[in-house]
């Protein structure tokens, strides 16, 4: 062996190092850009899900004639706004009293979170008139359409509300969600207005 | 034992050897079946995984029959569907054998997963193969579901929504994600029309390739018996396990046997109760979707009951989050803990004969309280039910987290030489 052989043996060594680093490089450059690459691809298969522009449009406002509803009733047929069943329900006098004073029950009786309803509608009934109640009639557990319970809804006080037959939870005549069901929140309180004492348009 | 090459045992067909030279036809035969040795002590719950695959065949071939006549319109799909079931020829038939099909499928594959349970083929070397399966059995659920929304009948409708608004209880993206999936601001025909590409594109093939892979691993294993002993550690002088009975043809004229019992029963099921009572074929279903109005009663099907049961129970806020989104953290917590498996039992025995009695207790008790939850997730909430599942939640969660220290502390029966009975 000559000392020209290990000097070029040397110099090989330290180029397959060069090399071996090189392609070490390459392969994270190629697999960065190759990822980059695949969510710009994935990107448009995601956004095929979401809403389309007709399903976005079906948003419209509707018109609601309350003129016959009585003290204690909810609204039936039951209306739809965006798809959803909306629960308007007349109040008397005595349920309106009540509803102030029977909070003890509730998760949320002053409607402190303000994703459940506008501002108008944070107070004691959660709408905009004590008479009238406005609701999204869809639980906030897991969107299953509560019932209207006429009365009897709370035993100890008799009064009426809303029962989830899904998975049992409870609500008062404002919408308003008891303790220790499994619901979280209050019902919605969609955006609206009275058009004229009778005709609420909601959306 | 034959210690012939595959070309002279097949040299009698110039067509096998022509194929051979082309494609590993007999070899994959040879490997996958004629000399694939299973133990010879297999049971009754070895059928399950076989007639797993059979019901797989049978739902691909009338779920496709069904796709020629079915709608997947908001408009059209529950007409369809009555369309099938009154005017097609044999239609009812094809119906019914897939909805009956469905509840099959379940049937037979908790029996498969109980029997993986009792003897511990979960257990090393079979850590992956259970994986797949657990990947195949979550495939599966989600296969279930899209399809029951495709009759569009009031409980699929209001069931769906209630599936697909838990993934809403996960904090932040939940809101968001719920309409991804919706593709709507409520379940709409959008909706429909996905879980009908889902269910009849999507997860049949992932269900096809994952069973394809289940097998190959499988075979490449070798499957566990009732005893939890590895018949490879016994081999004669040809390298075949001496426990090992050849799977074909010896396993597969069982195979076929169960296959003729088993479907007496499910076609019994298909003529005679199709329905079974509500349990198959849910009553609101025979009412068309409407948005407005959900069932007096709401229950999935009663193969999700068990878990279910589990999403009611957790009815408290904990960590500042809401009840329901630790329900969902328990139903989905349920349904993937047992893949966990492999790594929490700590027996030196695999097989549940050979272990001791707080392994044996907690197996028993185990079932028990799926079945209990399983029936308490069929029926209306009560304080009473609430209770009961919160228990038996408990004591399912307690057999997987408590395992590694039952099955450490117990006192184990030896396990034998070679394979019993």
């Amino acid at each position: 062996m000559s000392d020209g052989d290990v000097v070029r043996d040397a110099s090989q060594e330290a180029g397959e190092a060069a090399s071996s680093s090189r392609r070490y490089f390459l392969i994270q450059a190629t697999s960065a850009v190759g990822a980059v690459g695949a969510v710009g691809a994935a990107w448009p298969f995601v956004m095929y899900w979401t809403p389309s522009a007709k399903a976005r449009a079906l948003g419209a406002p509707v018109r609601v004639d309350v003129s016959k509803l009585a003290p204690g009733e909810m609204l039936s047929p039951i209306v739809a706004w965006r798809g959803k069943p909306i629960f308007i329900v007349a109040r008397d006098k005595a349920t309106i009293d009540a509803l102030k004073v029977d909070t003890a029950e509730l998760a949320d009786p002053d409607s402190v979170n303000p994703e459940q309803q506008p501002d108008f509608a944070a107070n004691a009934w959660r709408s905009e008139r004590p008479e009238i109640g406005v609701y999204l009639g869809i639980c906030t557990h897991l969107g299953c359409s509560p019932k209207h319970v006429v009365s009897n809804n709370f035993e100890d006080t008799g009064q009426g509300g809303f029962f989830c037959p899904c998975h049992g939870s409870k609500f008062d005549l404002a919408g308003r969600v008891v303790k220790g069901v499994p619901a979280p929140d209050n019902l919605e309180v969609p955006p609206y207005r009275f058009e004229s004492d009778s005709v609420i348009i909601i959306g | 034992m034959e210690k012939t090459k595959p070309q002279e045992s097949q040299s009698g067909t110039g067509l096998m050897n022509w194929i051979d030279a082309r494609f590993p036809a007999t070899e994959t035969i040879e490997y996958h079946a004629s000399k694939y040795y299973a133990p010879k002590n297999v049971n009754f719950w070895y059928y399950f995984g076989w007639l797993s695959m059979i019901v797989l065949i049978m739902q691909l071939l009338s779920g496709l029959w069904l796709t020629m006549n079915y709608v997947p319109s908001g408009a059209g799909a529950f007409a369809s569907v009555e369309y099938i079931m009154r005017d097609v020829e044999y239609g009812w038939l094809i119906r019914y054998l897939h909805s009956t099909g469905a509840s099959f499928f379940f049937i037979v594959v908790y029996a498969h997963m109980y029997r993986a349970l009792a003897y511990g083929s979960y257990r090393g070397p079979r850590e992956l193969l259970w994986l797949i399966g657990m990947a195949i059995f979550i495939a599966l659920m989600a296969e279930g579901f899209l399809g029951y929304l495709l009759p569009w009948g009031n409980m699929s409708y209001w069931g769906a929504q209630v599936i697909v608004s838990l993934f809403g209880a996960i904090p932040v993206i939940g809101p968001d994600l719920m309409e991804w999936i919706r593709g709507d601001f409520l379940m709409s025909e959008t909706t429909l029309n996905r879980f009908f590409a889902l269910h009849v594109i999507a997860l049949p093939l992932v269900l096809v390739m994952l069973v394809f892979v289940h097998i190959v691993a499988l075979h490449h294993v070798g499957s566990n018996n009732p005893d939890g002993i590895e018949i490879k550690k016994n081999k004669d002088e040809n390298g075949v396990p001496l426990d090992g009975i050849a799977f074909h043809p010896y396993i597969t004229i069982h195979d076929i046997h169960a296959t003729v019992v088993f479907l007496f029963i499910f076609c019994a099921v298909v003529f005679f109760a199709p329905e079974m009572g509500g349990y198959f074929l849910e009553k609101p279903n025979f009412e068309m979707a409407d948005p407005l109005k959900t069932p007096d009663h709401i229950a999935p099907v009663w193969y999700y009951t068990p878990f279910y049961a589990m999403l009611r129970a957790a009815t408290y806020p904990f960590l500042g989050l809401p009840a329901k989104f630790w329900g969902f953290v328990v139903m989905v917590g349920a349904i993937v803990i047992p893949a966990v498996l492999p790594w929490l039992d700590r027996s030196p025995v695999k097989s549940i004969r050979y272990k001791g009695r707080l392994s044996k207790a907690m197996l028993t008790m185990f079932v028990i309280s799926f079945f209990i939850l399983g029936y308490l997730g069929t029926q209306a909430p009560s304080k009473a039910g609430t209770i009961a599942a919160q228990i038996c939640t408990a004591i399912y969660f307690a057999y997987f987290v408590l395992m590694p220290w039952y099955t450490r502390v117990e006192q184990t029966k030896p396990e034998p030489e070679r394979v019993t009975g």
